[in-house]
Formats: C-alpha cells, structure tokens, sequence
C-alpha cells in the first residue's frame, strides 16, 4: 500500500478543511483499505473521522430515527430503540458482512461509498431517507446517482442520515455466500399514503422499482406482484446471478418481504 | 511516520512507524508477534482476527495510526503462566485444526462470540464464524469445540 498522511480529525469543521482532491475519509475503512492495499485507489491524506462524538449515535423520535454516519453496523444491530422503531433496519445491520465487519463498517462510510450490492441504500430509498451533512440536507432520492456514485462534493461530510419510520416494512436479502453482500436485496417499506420498493443488488445502482410499488400501494399484499414480469435489461450478469435470474430474484425476494411485514 | 502507542498483551510498547502500517504488519514485522497470520489480505479470510478494545477485528484492514492507544489482544496473549486458554484446549482436544493456519484468528473470532453471548447454539456459533475460513477441518470440529470451550469459560 502506497503511503500516504493520517490524520485524525475533531470535529466536522477540521475533517473538511483537511480535504482536497487526493484525499479520503476514514470511517471503518472496510472499503478504502482492502482498495488501496489492491491499489485501485491511493490517497496523499487520510482523515480519520471516527473520533469526531457527533458523528456517532442513534436518536429516535415519534417520525424518525437519526443514525450518526459514523455509528458502526454493530451499534445499529445491538440498539434496542432501533429495533423497536423499525426492525427491518435492525436485522438490515445484523446482516452486513461478518461479525468482524460489522465491528468496524459504518453506515456514512457504506453510502457514501455507494457500492451496487450494498444493503444500507435500499434502507436509505425505502424509508424515504434525509442525508445530512455539513452544508445540507439530501433526499435519498437524490443522492445515489450511479455505481459508486452520489451527490456528495469532494470534502462533503456525512453526518447523520434520517429514516421516516413506516408502518411496516421488511428487508429480504438473497446473499452471496462467500461475501454476504446482496446478490439482490429488496427492502419493502408500507409509509402512509404509498409503499417504496427498493432494490439493491440487482442493476448498476439502489432503485425503487415504480412497477411493483405502484401495484403494492393498491393492494399490500404478494399476491398483486406474484408473476410480475421485470425488465431484466439493464440488470447485472457475474459469475453468480445473469439478469434473468436477478429479475426473478427481485419479485421473489419483494414477496417475501410483503409476507414478512 | 508517527508514533504508536499500543497495550499489546497486557504490555506497554510505543514504536515509530509510517502511517500506512497496517495493524497486522505491526503486530508480526513490528513485534515479531508471527502468531496472527495473514491469510488473503483483502479482509475475507480472518486469519488475521486480534481484539482492540474486547472486540474482535480483521487487523489486515485495519490501521496502526487507527488503534493508536487501544488494548490489543493477539493470540499469544491468550495463555496465563504456559496454560493454554479454554478455547485452545477444546480446538487440541476436538481436533478443531489440522494444517493450523486459520487457528489464531478461529480461535480469537470465537473467544469474542463466547463474551457476548456465553451458550451459543451451533446456528450462532456458525453465523458468528462467519469472517473466518478453514480450508481443512469443514467446519464441524470447531463447532465442537466452541461449545466444549463454552462449558469451560
Ligand atoms: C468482507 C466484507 C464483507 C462486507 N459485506 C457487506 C455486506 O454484506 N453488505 C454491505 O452493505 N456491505 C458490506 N461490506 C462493506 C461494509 O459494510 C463497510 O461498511 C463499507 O465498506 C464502508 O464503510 P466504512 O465505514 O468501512 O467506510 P470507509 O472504508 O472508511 O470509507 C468508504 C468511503 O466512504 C467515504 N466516507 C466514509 N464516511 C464518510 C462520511 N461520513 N461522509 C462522507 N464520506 C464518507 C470515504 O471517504 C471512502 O471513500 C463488506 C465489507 C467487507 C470487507
Ligand atoms: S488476512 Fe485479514 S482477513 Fe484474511
Ligand atoms: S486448519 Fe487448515 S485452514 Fe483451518
């Protein structure tokens, strides 16, 4: 691994004036580690933020839970409040990884990275997320926009993302079984007046799949998307899935959580 | 280049080194501590698995710089006085190894389970191993002797 400066940062203020164009954050370093010892990417500074306090926690109010960017896996999964105000975002956590993993990844470090088959953006989608960081707030809608890609600014912090609490919802993941990552992840949030169904997995980046919500928000129930006929076209084909298979996996996985909420 | 100070097995030590030093390197280049082995280097394996701070971590995707002032726990600071700890003896006595290279990060992977959750059942034990991979045994023996260990510990 290229070397490179550490650096750890205080508070929000100090991390993004350290920033530049050849820099990155250090958050669990799950993801920016394992690329630069492969080289795929090198940095001249790296800011760690894991020591900034208001980076990390979990707030719950009577709409929403709040999660700090830096709050690792395991806290979520471990966090009783979470778990009683959505527990679909609870087993979401429990799910990422290994035990190793979740020790260290955190939830800024998971979105900003943005990766096609990551578990925490079809959360971010379906539970109509607010992204908050240290010059504004962004819709989830707005904020995954391409493989490995967002809305974020070069030195843009992530500092908190806040979930609307739904009715019911369920996240049904059909994992690699070497890496756990979703080979297609479909997270099912019931809000008040409509149902988001947000994949992962399945195309170049985290969607809500208009088709199926649309035919959810008539009729909650898995028999209104039973058979559903999916464009596999712009879906991923690897070594695990082809597109087909994917787009079979996305309704049977969108059923499954119907059934589960 | 900065200075690392780390409580490694109960002991002080503080050494310069770059800021790109990975833990693992630390540890066995750095402390010549060659128990904690390095098996794929891109965080799937967990050969490498140390404790920082009572919980368990890849140390191949982790920084020196980014423990800085942790308590680390390797393999070799499982023993008291030339005992084995509990989980080493269940892996000796179940033959939870064969050519060994898993073993430390096996073994410090599942002393962490057994502190956070005292009788595992075979599904969680499994679950929680999840980070660790055995080219050998098939998996059944360590079962065994984690919940051999758990009666122990
Ligand atoms: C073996 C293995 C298995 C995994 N399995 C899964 C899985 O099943 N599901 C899944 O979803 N993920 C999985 N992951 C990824 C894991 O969830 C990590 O959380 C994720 O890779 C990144 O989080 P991090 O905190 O480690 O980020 P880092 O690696 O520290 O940072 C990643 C990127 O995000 C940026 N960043 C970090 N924090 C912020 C912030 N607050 N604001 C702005 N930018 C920021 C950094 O600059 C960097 O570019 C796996 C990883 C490994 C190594
Ligand atoms: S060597 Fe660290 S996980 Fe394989
Ligand atoms: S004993 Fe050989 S890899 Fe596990």
């Amino acid at each position: 691994m290229k070397d490179f400066n550490y650096h750890s940062a205080k508070d929000s203020k100090e991390a993004s004036k350290l920033a530049s164009s050849s820099s990155a954050f250090l958050a669990g370093g799950m993801t920016t580690i394992p690329s630069m010892k492969l080289g795929l990417a090198t940095y001249k500074d790296l800011i760690d933020i894991k020591n900034i306090k208001k980076l990390s926690g979990i707030k719950v109010s009577g709409k929403s839970v709040t999660i700090g960017a830096a709050t690792k896996h395991v806290e979520v999964s471990n966090s009783k409040d979470v778990k009683k105000a959505i527990p679909s975002l609870s087993s979401l956590a429990e799910g990422i990884g290994d035990p190793q993993v979740r020790n260290r990844g955190t939830i800024g470090g998971s979105i900003a990275n943005n990766d096609p088959s990551a578990d925490y953006p079809s959360a971010c989608i379906a539970l109509n997320a607010t992204i908050h960081t240290n010059e504004r707030k962004i819709e989830a809608a707005k904020f995954f926009k391409g493989m490995f890609e967002t809305a974020l600014k070069k030195g843009e912090l992530i500092e908190a993302i806040e979930f609307q609490i739904p009715e019911k919802s369920s996240y049904q993941k059909h994992p690699n079984p070497a890496s756990r990552y979703a080979i297609v992840g479909v997270y099912v949030a019931k809000h008040k007046g409509d149902v988001n169904v947000a994949v992962t997995g399945a195309k170049s980046c985290v969607y809500n799949d208009k088709e199926m919500s649309k035919a959810l928000s008539g009729n909650f129930s898995s028999s209104s998307i039973d058979g559903m006929d999916l464009d596999s076209s712009e879906m991923n084909t690897d070594m695990h899935a082809s597109a087909e298979f994917r787009a079979s996996l996305v309704v049977t996985q969108a059923k499954k959580a119907v059934d589960a909420c | 280049m900065g200075k690392i100070s780390l409580e490694v097995n109960g002991k002080k030590v503080e050494k310069e080194a770059s800021d790109n030093t990975l833990l693992s390197t630390f540890l066995r280049e750095h402390l010549q501590l060659t128990g904690t082995h390095i098996g794929c280097d891109t965080s799937q394996c967990g050969a490498c698995v140390v404790h920082v701070d009572g919980n368990s971590l890849k140390s191949c995707t982790a920084l020196a710089a980014d423990v800085n002032g942790s308590k680390v726990t390797t393999i070799e600071g499982l023993e008291t006085n030339g005992k084995m700890h509990p989980m080493q003896e269940a892996f000796k006595k179940l033959h939870g190894l064969q050519c060994g290279f898993c073993t430390p990060g096996m073994v410090m992977s599942a002393v962490d389970l057994l502190q956070k959750n005292k009788k595992p059942s075979d599904t969680e034990i499994r679950d929680w191993l999840e980070g660790n991979i055995c080219r050998c045994t098939g998996y059944q023996n360590i079962v065994a002797a984690v919940k051999e260990a758990a009666t122990k510990m």
